[in-house]
């Protein structure tokens, strides 16, 4: 009787301190399945799901505090690899969020632009070039498309156009199956 | 398969050749374009230079609209290391820099130079001929490159990268297979300009220190071998370890993978390129062209081309300056415009539909097949995939072709990349032996360029997330360096610091009222 309850309390304590060790020894910082979903994000940065940014939308899914259908530039395909990811059920686009629609960029129209900064101020990811009382432009390839700078235009000068096919990106189309329709 | 090779006209003992796994005959329909001899396209009115000619990045154009140009002149520069320069064909005034429709399937519209031709043809100035013997590799390398001078065989890969191996080269290997039906472009250059090739073997020889030179040519252009060992004779002295090798005719053999199996019994690594086995392989086009580059300072200007196909009452091969409208050439050659259906730029096979005649021959177009009605059983109904398997034989990759395409048709994009989707050649024997007639090829470059695309995209958004990092970063460190600045101006915010205001103020009003009196006296 005593001999056992020794041994299971030698035990504990063995596998307490391995455990403690290794806690210390095999430390992890941060989070390795935030950043597994961050990875999958479009980031934009254009906060419509309701969180400051990619990777605090990251961060909620991975503590179950927000659904994978949060994000419209993602769309079926991003919701589609999460639920991958995290062994999900894939669900439809929350449309709450807004809808997926094909990618875009800020344009502004420098002729009536007045230099507030303002624009500058919101772009998540420093697309726009200006100084104040100068006349501000778009950097087109490093824009998300988040539309985070349109709204805060005094003057309505930043609109959002789509992507225009080139040569470069264009894609093969999908063939037609044997029913006629793609697959 | 045993096959007596001729040197210096010596009977030499037989070189053993390999074959590789499936492939498909094919009928050839090569006569027709041979019958008459190659002659030059005529001069046309305006030529389109499409900016992007080569794989890589497009060119930068170097003149303005309004310049005066003259052939051979340099328009465009290289946009990157692997890109390649771009030279007026003939000489005339630039009248556009912008977007014209060029040989691409997607139909669409790409940045050109289009050149008005004043009918002179005048040359810039050449650099004199220079005997390549005394040329070192490395200067050799730059004379290519400044030639704008890519792979003629169809990729378009800038032919100076392929010549820097970085490795001993065992083998050299001049591909004038030309598997693809209908071609012949490269048949007739083997028939009446042997001695270019063999001269700009020689030089690229001297470029990588190949150790063996080996020309291979399929045994149905029995002219063009008889043509190259003549040439092969006349150059006697530098002639030593070039061999010319009859391959069997079997789609896709010029493939290059195929070619340097046939030849030399070895397998280029899966996604590999063949350097890594220590081969370089270059078409015979390309070996013509580094000839004129380095012994006549020409760059490339022109190419042989084929115009045959249903609706062309004259199918022959014609030497055209590139940028010359297809529309031209197919006049050249009297096309019968009423019966014409489609223009393909390239083999039936591989090659690509031309959206329209206004578009120009390219560097790498071979061959201009014209489809009349009728002609070719244009979309022959799709039928649900029988599992029969013919397409994996028939695969020169030995793939698996029906699970690629099943995995297409699902857009699982990760599992078609473990069948090994990018080393598909796109051949389209797969396709050719299909008994369901199921567009393969079209499921593999849908696939491919989706997982291109959705690389891009993942590019991007790296790129978005670290500005998105580094703009936080900033913003945090600049409320840090406020709030410190602010600390400093005011240095009544503290508590004692603020006690000490309000009692040195109390003070200098007690002072005030003492001294009062006297002041208003």
């Amino acid at each position: 009787m005593l001999s056992a309850a020794l041994a299971l309390t030698l035990l504990a304590l063995v596998f307490g301190l391995l455990l403690g060790y290794s806690s210390i020894r095999f430390k992890v910082e941060g989070d390795p399945v935030v950043d597994q979903i961050d990875d999958l994000l479009p980031q934009t940065q254009c906060g419509q799901c309701g969180y400051p940014g990619c990777r605090p939308y990251a961060e909620a899914i991975a503590s179950g505090e927000a659904d994978i259908n949060r994000c419209p530039p993602g769309g079926e395909q991003v919701i589609q690899s999460l639920a991958d990811l995290l062994g999900r059920e894939p669900k439809p686009l929350d449309p709450e969020r807004g809808e997926e629609k094909p990618p875009m960029v800020a344009f502004i129209d420098e002729s009536d632009c007045i230099g507030c900064t303002l624009c500058i101020k919101a772009c998540p990811v420093d697309a726009i070039l200006g100084a104040p009382k100068q006349m501000h432009t778009v950097i087109a390839e490093e824009c998300t498309g988040c539309e985070l700078c349109v709204e805060p235009c005094p003057v309505d000068v930043i609109s959002m156009v789509p992507v225009e096919e080139d040569i470069t990106h264009w894609k093969w189309p999908l063939p037609k199956t044997e029913n006629g329709d793609s697959p | 398969m045993e096959v007596a090779v001729t040197q210096n006209g010596k009977r030499r003992f037989a070189m053993k050749l390999w074959s590789f796994h499936g492939g498909v005959e094919l009928p050839g329909h090569k006569q027709e374009s041979t019958i008459r001899p190659v002659e030059p396209a005529p001069l046309p009115k305006r030529l389109i230079l499409p900016l992007s000619q080569h794989l890589g990045a497009p060119a930068e154009p170097v003149v303005a609209v309004g310049d005066k140009v003259l052939k051979g002149q340099i328009i465009a520069r290289p946009g990157g290391f692997v890109s390649a320069p771009l030279h007026a064909s003939s000489s005339g005034t630039v009248v556009a820099i912008d977007e014209h429709a060029v040989p691409h399937p997607s139909g669409l519209s790409a940045p050109c130079i289009t050149i008005e031709t004043d009918g002179r043809d005048l040359w810039v100035e050449r650099e004199q001929q220079t005997d390549y013997r005394q040329l070192e590799p490395a200067d050799i390398r730059e004379t290519i490159r400044q030639a704008g001078i890519v792979g003629l065989g169809g990729a378009g890969f800038p032919a100076f990268i392929k010549l820097n191996p970085g490795k001993t080269i065992k083998t050299l290997i001049l591909n004038g297979a030309e598997c693809e039906p209908y071609i012949t472009c490269d048949d007739m250059l083997m028939r009446e300009q042997a001695d270019e090739i063999l001269r700009g073997l020689l030089i690229i020889r001297r470029a990588v220190q190949a150790q063996h030179c080996l020309i291979a040519i399929e045994d149905n252009k029995p002219e063009a071998a008889h043509s190259l060992q003549k040439a092969l004779q006349r150059i006697e002295s530098d002639a030593d370890n070039i061999e010319i090798v009859m391959i069997p005719a079997r789609y896709p053999a010029g493939g290059e993978k195929q070619l340097i199996k046939v030849v030399t019994g070895q397998e280029v690594p899966s996604g590999g390129l063949p350097v890594q086995i220590g081969v370089v392989c270059h078409n015979v086009a390309t070996a013509a062209a580094v000839y004129r580059a380095v012994e006549h300072g020409e760059p490339l200007l022109s190419r042989i081309v084929t115009i045959t196909g249903g609706a062309v009452a004259e199918p022959r091969n014609l030497e055209a300056l590139i940028g010359t409208p297809v529309m031209e050439l197919l006049s050249a050659c009297r096309t019968n415009f009423n019966v014409l259906q489609e223009v393909i730029m390239g083999g039936p096979m591989m090659g690509i539909a031309l959206a329209n005649h206004k578009v120009p021959l390219i560097k790498t177009g071979n061959c201009l097949l014209t489809v009349s009605h009728g002609e070719m059983e244009q979309h022959p109904a799709v039928q649900p995939c029988i599992r029969c398997g013919n397409c994996a034989d028939a695969c020169p990759v030995s793939l698996l072709p029906q699970q690629m395409y099943w995995h297409a048709r699902a857009k699982d994009f990760d599992k078609i990349q473990e069948y090994d989707l990018f080393d598909c050649i796109e051949c389209g024997c797969c396709a050719y032996v299909c008994p369901s007639n199921i567009p393969l090829v079209h499921y593999y470059r849908f696939a491919k360029s989706e997982i291109r695309s959705q690389q891009e995209q993942k590019r991007k958004a790296d790129i978005a997330r670290e500005r998105h990092e580094r703009r936080e970063q900033r913003l945090a460190r600049e409320k840090a360096e406020r709030a410190t600045r602010h600390a400093r101006k005011k240095p009544g915010t503290t508590d004692e610091n603020k006690r000490a205001a309000i009692q040195a103020a109390v003070e200098r009003a007690k002072a005030g009222k003492q001294g009062a009196p006297s002041d208003d006296v």
